[in-house]
């Protein structure tokens, strides 16, 4: 392995229900049909070098998914992104690729930025349930996991929860209300993840979105004292500026 | 008038079902047109799960066949599951493709392809959310001309009421003349309605249009005739042979799924047909004769495929894959162009002798070793001689030997159960033969630490086959004799350790019987099931056997049959049989004599090696064997590399 290359790539419309396995599965093709020199493992049956971080639940929407090839020949990160981008089917893109310069993904994400769409559901309504929800100290809500049905907080993962509305959906449905919810959630095991929080707002305000709610992760990364999340890529931006390559 | 897409409303109900993936479509190698700039529209069907029936060859060629055309549109549907067939009940969402969720009701044509008898009952449900009438007889111009396909069309009588037409055989050329006849019939202003556009199909004398037949009965419940109720259709309906497969290389971009299927691999079709002559086999004879394709075109077909996929893995196949006239310089010469990648290749080895070893020896060349199975088919020297499977025990025990000793640990044997005239002797000889194959693999292979496994299939006799007059075994006359096979196999712990034993209950087996070689009236059957909730039949989780015998004791006695009269009984040489009127070119007084012949255990000899026999097929279908060599080889690969590294 020669050189490490650190994706961002987006899981976008109906390619949002694609699930990890099939992501990574459609990965591995696209890395062949562009002809990436990705690095193998040793051993009887030798698996590329492909690390992945977090990954967004199946049926969410995704601007920020972050991945990690290792490489037995040196490339260009932008012919590499171009090329893999063409092998993939259109939604799911991969929108920026850098030379990873130290450290791993891991360390670099901590919390990530969820938008929640709400079709027919009214801003009002929506505000009330945010305020309630983080008026408690403590939310429980029950989801199924593989140790079976289990009780945690979803609050104190939530470092921000705020409401808007938008004329314009992206799913193009106009005219009905649309109350829009912007989340930031802290990485904590077990992991709270969107519809953990929706369950949260049933929970303490009864709110039950009339249809599927509609969920994107904006961004991953790291969360400052100020509440802004930094892009993991930023490190290799700037070592790959002085550094060159 | 455009048809827009059901996507919204699909949409919401996504995440309430089990794997919604497989309802998104987004493949590599899918095609979305737009409607108005094209002409003829088609919806085909694979009628089950998207996970079987994405990498289903027949479909994916057909589909880019119809899409190379500038003024033809083809999209895909599958079954869906009975979650979200309950869904699109509950909110008004019709079947539609996974192309561009267009509502299969839109289109003009919705082809079906029937690889098995079991995707009936999905057929009815794909009508039924479409709101597609289910009966031929109820739809309009509104609806699209139903139309089955794939090897049950050859007898597509059970379904006769549910569709509006079928092809009989290769339908790469088939699906370009039915849509031209639409084309012309659409720009002439769609004269005479449905009706005549059926009829300028059924004129073409290789459409079936059951509606144009009338079937009388005997009053012992036999066929007395099958005819045409109208002078201007033909008295039988011949089947189409694509002829020249290196002019047809298709799929050249085959689908690559998100979700995970079946099969991930590049399929190449090596040739089509076989005249082994194996007599239980419908494949073997309805596809005749056999056309290979040359070796310069599957190397290319496989570059290209391989490259425009991304897939890892490539399966050569066919009905003998090791029978293609040019078989080792294709084994070795992709052996050799992929020899330092991660791509495997396969053969399905089912021939039993030593060449079978050697190919899948080279094809393993770069460290990836897929399974070995060889099909014997019946336990005793003598059932064999019955199914024209000409092996003996002593070939397949050298062969499995020299495969142990060639370093493989595992072989598959595979079996059928409930051939006709078989007794308990002759599958439990099967039993002799594992232990013998572990006795002698194990003294080869200088280990214990060997396997074999045992599979066994339960026998159903087919239309266009010398068994079609056979009678069926009763499910429990199956079951004990798997049961002894069982005893027989473990009677041995040391031996029997080393032998996994796999099989199917008779019970679907003769379901299946009364579907293949059913006639008109056992459509009642399949609706009755199907509005009783039966869906999903290949699956044993979801087919069940209770309801099939519930349906056909409502439904055939009325009819003055019943479900044993279509399975258990041996049918005589002069009875009418409901597929009479479908040619498939094999000659019935031909298959009366292979049927007899198989009775006193004579053997029949390949026609691509021996002077021909007579079957019939290539004279009446003005056809002709096409094999190799052609002598060429496969040249070194010259490796891609698209990125360019930096200096």
């Amino acid at each position: 392995m020669v050189q490490r290359l650190r994706l961002r790539y987006a899981k976008r419309g109906p390619l949002r229900f694609t699930s990890h396995r099939d992501f990574a599965r459609a990965f591995e093709r696209a890395l062949r049909r562009a002809a990436v020199p990705i690095a193998y493992s040793q051993g009887f049956t030798p698996h590329p070098k492909i690390s992945y971080a977090s990954a967004a639940p199946t049926g969410v929407g995704s601007e920020a998914e972050y991945l990690e090839i290792g490489l037995q020949a040196p490339v260009d990160p932008e012919e590499l992104r171009v090329a893999l981008d063409a092998a993939l089917s259109p939604g799911l893109d991969i929108l920026e690729a850098v030379i990873a310069v130290e450290g791993s993904l891991a360390d670099r994400i901590d919390a990530s930025q969820w938008r929640i769409e709400l079709p027919q559901v009214e801003e009002k309504t929506a505000v009330d349930a945010v305020a309630a929800f983080l008026a408690a100290e403590e939310v429980l809500v029950e989801r199924m996991t593989k140790q079976g049905r289990r009780s945690f907080d979803a609050r104190a993962a939530v470092t921000s929860c705020t409401v808007t509305q938008e004329a314009d959906l992206p799913s193009g449905a106009t005219g009905v209300p649309c109350a829009i919810i912007d989340l930031v959630v802290r990485q904590v095991t077990p992991a709270v993840r969107p519809d953990d929080v929706l369950s949260g707002l049933r929970v303490v305000a009864g709110l039950e979105p009339p249809v599927p709610p509609r969920v994107t992760r904006l961004a991953q990364g790291t969360l400052t004292a100020q509440g802004v999340i930094v892009d993991p890529l930023d490190t290799d931006r700037e070592g790959a500026g002085i550094g060159g390559r | 008038m455009s048809v827009s897409s059901v996507f919204p409303q699909l949409e919401q109900l996504l995440p309430r079902v089990s794997k919604p993936i497989q309802y998104v479509g987004g493949e590599l190698g899918a095609v979305v047109k737009d409607w108005d700039s094209t002409v003829v529209r088609w919806a085909l069907m694979y009628p089950d799960a998207y996970e079987v029936g994405l990498p289903n060859q027949g479909v994916q060629i057909l589909y880019e066949v119809l899409n190379e055309q500038p003024d033809v549109l083809a999209e895909r549907t599958y079954a869906v599951w009975p979650d979200l067939e309950a869904l699109m009940k509950e909110n008004g969402v019709p079947q539609f493709t996974v192309d561009a969720h267009r509502p299969v009701r839109a289109f003009d044509m919705f082809g079906v392809s029937f690889a098995t008898e079991l995707g009936y009952t999905n057929l009815l449900s794909a009508l039924d959310l479409a709101g597609i009438p289910l009966l031929s007889a109820d739809r309009t111009e509104d609806d699209p001309v139903v139309l089955a396909g794939g090897h049950a069309a050859f007898n597509p009588e059970p379904i006769a009421d549910f569709i509006d037409a079928a092809v009989l055989g290769d339908g790469e050329e088939a699906v370009l003349e039915i849509t031209g006849i639409i084309r012309e019939w659409k720009a002439e202003g769609r004269p005479g309605g449905r009706d005549e556009l059926l009829l300028r199909l059924a004129r073409t004398e290789s459409i079936y249009v059951p509606r144009f037949y009338d079937v009388d009965y005997l009053p012992d419940g036999r066929i007395q005739r099958v005819v045409p109720n109208r002078p201007d259709v033909p008295f039988r309906v011949a089947k189409r042979t694509t002829m020249d497969l290196d002019a047809w290389p298709y799929p050249k971009k085959p689908l690559v799924p998100l979700a995970e299927t079946v099969h991930e691999r590049y399929a190449v079709e090596i040739f089509r047909g076989c005249t082994r002559g194996c007599r239980f086999c419908q494949a073997g004879m309805i596809t005749r004769p056999v056309r290979e394709r040359s070796i310069t075109t599957v190397g290319q077909m496989v570059k290209e495929g391989l490259e425009f996929s991304g897939f890892n893995e490539v399966g050569l196949l066919s009905l003998s894959s090791a029978d293609h006239s040019e078989i080792g310089d294709m084994c070795s010469g992709l052996a050799e162009q992929y020899a330092d990648t991660n791509v495997s290749l396969s053969l399905p080895s089912t021939r039993v002798d030593a060449f079978n070893i050697d190919l899948a020896q080279e094809l393993s060349r770069n460290g990836r070793r897929t399974g070995l199975t060889f099909a014997p088919e019946g336990g005793s020297e003598r059932i064999r001689k019955v199914i024209n499977k000409m092996v003996t025990k002593e070939d397949l025990i050298r062969t499995v030997v020299t495969a142990y000793s060639n370093g493989w640990r595992q072989v598959k044997l595979y079996f059928m159960c409930g051939l006709p005239s078989e007794t308990d002797e002759d599958v439990l000889e099967i039993a002799d033969m594992a232990h013998e194959v572990i006795r002698a693999g194990r003294e080869a292979a200088g280990t214990k630490d060997i396997r074999c496994t045992v599979s066994i299939g339960g026998f159903v006799p087919k239309p266009h086959t010398p068994f079609q007059w056979a009678s069926m075994d009763r499910p429990e006359v199956i079951d004990g004799r798997l049961k002894l096979l069982k005893q027989a196999i473990n009677s041995d712990r040391s031996l029997g350790r080393a032998i996994g034993f796999r099989y199917h209950d008779g019970e679907p087996s003769l379901i299946e019987g009364l579907l293949s070689r059913g006639d008109r009236r056992v459509g009642q059957v399949i609706r009755r099931v199907w509005e009783k909730g039966g869906r999903f039949d290949g699956w044993s989780e979801h087919f069940s056997y209770a309801r099939w015998i519930e349906a056909a004791d409502e439904v055939l006695p009325g009819l003055g049959v019943d479900l044993d009269w279509f399975t258990t009984r041996e049918r005589d040489e002069l009875e009418v049989l409901p597929w009479d009127h479908l040619d498939s070119g094999l000659d019935k007084d031909w298959l009366w004599q292979d049927w007899q012949d198989s009775m006193s255990e004579y053997e029949q000899d390949d026609c691509r090696w021996t002077p021909c026999f007579d079957c019939g097929v290539c004279p009446s279908m003005d056809t002709e064997i096409q094999i190799g060599p052609t002598g060429k080889k496969l040249l070194p690969l010259t490796p891609v590399n698209n990125l360019r590294v930096p200096a």
